[in-house]
């Protein structure tokens, strides 16, 4: 009866190295240490990236972590973005909202793009900590990266310039170059600039619903790019899946650790508030919908180490890849709203306020539904993949 | 054990799938029931004991277990892929699921040598079915309050009372029973003890249970001073509780040691995507309804992270804050996704969803309805949803008792 993709063996399970497991634990403890919830509260309150979040990202980078997927000739470790998965799973679960996630997917995205000059020039810097920001998504709200309206346009002289407008771009302040997608004459194509090249381009802070981020609309009023820092046609392309790759993956980790932050909160909570002489924890009504968020946590992070797996492999498909992508993502980020809509309403009154830290979670797990594909856009494209 | 390489596992699958295809059973000309749940006739377990002896002596049942009580003495590998290619393949299961996987591994775990000499080989040929005596007319869900009494009299126990739900109890040569020992223990769980029992005695009586689908498999179960010798009792008095509890981890799946062997021959959300195919809606394939899609594919993400969840839990550090949580919901997990499968799949009916087994036009022969229907017996049988829920909440989660 089933031959189609929809059968319950998974082309590869789910392998995890003796070092991953380690890096997991001492990234766990380390995030946990540098960043307990006093630090997120402080940060929500700071202008800016603030001293705390800055000595946050210095240390990250003393650590090696900006350098583990970068190639070793590069500077780097020479692992993969799956190696990553363990140390964004804690940064998702103690809300640090740094550079980290969009300088790997820039990362990835230079990895991919076949660009000797660019890669030689940037991979070092990013393997010493250097951030690089992102500018991928536009007004239209679209999550296929392929059809920017942003133009890299061609003058009759030959130089570049680009025009048009990016939203969501964080971490731009402290970032040292951004990397910019466009519509070129062939095909999407990227842009790397300097930071320094963005000083006349207007930027517009954003009022964003995760308070930990700060993100800006940059708008391009045909500035001029040099030649050597466009990548255009194949490789482009080719650059552009690998950061969507990269994003999929290292969201679906942000969500996994930020759901694992939000039940820690939910049952700390019901075993400690009391009413009508008992602990609320022992109210079935609130017990057994907690039982369904971690049900929901166990699923996604089996999704979420598989597809660190498969993308690990060689001789997995780009169907294999995608599948299991997407499964993780909206799995991720659908467990993880559940989990922060019902810790406000678990916490009642209390957690209609501002200091209840329940919203922190709601906030960044809606923040991260609507980064990279929410549950429903990745099912859609699940659809077209298992559903032929 | 020495790890067997990939390239022996491969082969393997290879073998058992060839055995498999060649082997299998012609179909009956009767309905087969869908899981070991549903037997309720001598020529449905026939059938299926004829076929279990028949895998058994191939060597693909009990794999992993010691060879000193009729087990392969194997890695626990090849009967996961003996496992995985009989779902695969569709063969029919073997019906004795109470003696393989609740009652073998825990006599494995604590029976005496002679016990063990006397009981795994004919759970695993079939020769003797096993049934379960736990649950009571008044007492389920609070199985500590089992009232079914046994009362020690020389040599032998006299056992008065009666169980209910008795799966396979009308076929059962033995039954793991749990019976109250001491009506004034401590609490309600220290006066009970458990018992490998015979069934063939005088003074017990079974009473075949019709289920809602029309279909037979369990039974009443009177006992009426009936006299079961001393040494059938396995613990100490009193052990009763801590027993019970350790058969149901394996029944539920919580813990390891299971002989193995296919216990239903439950459809999956392939088998949905199938039949969303063929179904139409407003004169075109269901399938491409987008609603239907996108149910569809949750089905799909669900069936798969389950089954990656049991890798998952064999990877310490990637369980490591709450090792148990894998484990101790897995039935729920999957029964539950089960029942809401099926029921999504009466949506895709449509219209024929109002016929039943036996109708003519009735797509499939009814296969779904049923199904829905029997999905059922997994989200109460073993442990209700609601009070796994409550397992999971306390034992994984902290939370206080009710
Ligand atoms: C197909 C099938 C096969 C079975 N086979 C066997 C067998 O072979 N041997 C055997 O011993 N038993 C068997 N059972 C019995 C099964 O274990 C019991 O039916 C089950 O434990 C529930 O007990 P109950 O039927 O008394 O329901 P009750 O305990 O009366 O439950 C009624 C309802 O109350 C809910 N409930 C009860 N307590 C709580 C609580 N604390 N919190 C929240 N909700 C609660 C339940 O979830 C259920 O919805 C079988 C059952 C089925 C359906």
């Amino acid at each position: 009866m089933s031959s189609s993709a929809a059968t319950g063996r998974p082309a590869a399970g789910i392998e995890l190295s003796r070092e991953q497991g380690l890096l997991l634990e001492i990234a766990a403890r380390t995030v946990r240490e540098r960043w307990p919830i006093e630090r997120v509260r402080e940060h929500l309150e700071t202008e800016g990236r603030g001293e705390a979040a800055e000595a946050l990202e210095r240390e990250i980078a003393e650590l090696g972590w900006y350098g583990i997927a970068i190639a070793e000739e590069h500077g780097g470790a020479g692992q993969g973005v799956a190696d990553l998965v363990p140390l964004v799973e804690p940064l998702g679960r103690h809300l640090v909202g740094g550079p980290f996630v969009a300088t790997q997917i820039a990362a990835a995205a230079l990895g991919a793009a076949q660009d000797t000059g660019l890669q030689a020039h940037w991979l070092p810097r990013i393997a010493e900590g250097q951030p690089l920001a992102l500018a991928l998504f536009e007004g239209d709200g679209s999550w296929d990266l392929d059809e920017p309206a942003c133009a890299l346009r061609r003058e009759p002289d030959g130089s570049l310039r680009l025009v048009g407008e990016k939203q969501f771009v964080t971490d731009l302040g402290s970032a040292a170059g951004l990397l910019v997608s466009a519509r070129g004459e062939e095909g999407p194509a990227l842009v790397v600039l300097e930071h320094h090249q963005l000083d006349g381009v207007e930027r517009t802070p954003e009022v964003v619903i995760d308070l930990t981020r700060r993100s800006t609309t940059v708008r391009f009023d045909a500035l001029a790019v040099p030649g050597d820092q466009a990548i255009v046609g194949a490789p482009a392309l080719a650059a552009l899946r690998s950061a969507q790759e990269a994003a999929w993956l290292l969201h679906a980790a942000e969500a996994c650790g930020g759901l694992q932050g939000v039940l820690d909160v939910i049952v700390d909570y019901l075993r400690s508030r009391r009413q009508f002489g008992r602990t609320i924890g022992s109210y079935q009504s609130l017990k057994h919908p907690t039982v369904d968020l971690l049900i929901g946590l166990e699923r996604a992070r089996s999704l979420l180490y598989h597809a660190a797996t498969v993308i690990s492999r060689p001789e997995s498909s780009a169907a294999e890849r995608e599948t299991a992508l997407r499964m993780a993502k909206a799995a991720a980020c659908e467990a993880f709203a559940d989990a922060g809509d019902r810790a406000i309403q678990f916490h009642g009154g209390v957690g209609f306020t501002w200091e209840c830290d329940a919203q922190l979670y709601l906030r960044r797990a809606l923040w991260l539904n609507a980064q990279w594909g929410d549950p429903l856009h990745h099912r859609r494209r699940l659809a077209g993949l298992l559903l032929a | 054990m020495e790890k067997p390489s990939a390239a022996e596992l491969e082969q393997f699958r290879r073998e058992v799938a060839a055995w498999l295809e060649s082997e299998r059973p012609e179909p009956p000309d009767f309905l087969l029931p869908e899981t070991f749940l549903e037997v309720g006739t001598d020529e449905q377990l026939e059938y299926l004991r004829a076929w279990q002896r028949k895998v058994y002596e191939a060597g693909y049942l009990g794999m992993a277990w010691p060879r000193e009580y009729g087990g392969g003495g194997r890695p626990a590998v090849f009967q996961e892929i003996v496992n995985q290619e009989m779902q695969r393949l569709r063969v029919p299961f073997v019906p004795n699921t109470i003696g393989l996987n609740w009652a073998g591994p825990l006599i494995l775990q604590m029976a005496s040598e002679e016990d063990k000499r006397r009981y795994i080989p004919g759970i695993l040929s079939c020769d003797d079915i096993w049934c379960q005596g736990f649950s009571e007319p008044d007492h389920g869900s609070d199985l500590g309050s089992v009232q079914t009494r046994a009362v020690r009299d020389g040599d032998s126990y006299r056992i008065r009372g009666s169980k209910i739900w008795t799966t396979l109890g009308g076929h059962a040569k033995y039954m793991i029973l749990l019976a109250r020992t001491d009506p004034d223990g401590a609490s309600k769980y220290a006066g009970l003890s458990f018992f490998l029992a015979p069934m063939q005695v005088p003074g017990i009586t079974t009473r075949p249970i019709r289920k809602l689908t029309g279909e037979y498999g369990f039974y009443e179960t009177f006992f009426d001073d009936a006299r079961i010798a001393a040494d059938c009792r396995l613990g100490e008095e009193g052990q009763g509780w801590q027993i019970a509890m350790a058969t149901l981890a394996f029944e539920r799946g919580a813990a390891g040691g299971q002989a193995g062997g296919l216990s239903s021959q439950a459809v999956g959300v392939g088998d949905v995507v199938e039949l969303a195919r063929r179904a139409r809606r407003d004169g075109r394939p269901a399938l491409e309804d987008p609603i239907v899609r996108d149910e569809l594919v949750k089905f799909l993400i669900e069936e798969r992270a389950d089954a990656l969840c049991r890798e998952r839990a064999a990877i310490p550090a990637l369980v490591s804050e709450r090792p148990a949580a894998i484990a101790l919901s897995g039935k729920l997990r999957t029964s539950e996704h089960r029942r809401r499968l099926m029921r999504f799949a009466q949506s895709l009916l449509g219209a024929q969803a109002a016929r039943w087994v036996g109708d003519p036009g009735v797509v499939d022969g009814g296969l779904w309805q049923r199904s829905y229907l029997n999905t059922f017996s997994s989200t109460i049988g073993g442990g209700t949803s609601q009070v796994l829920a409550n397992v999971v909440g306390e034992r994984v989660l902290g939370l206080p008792k009710q």
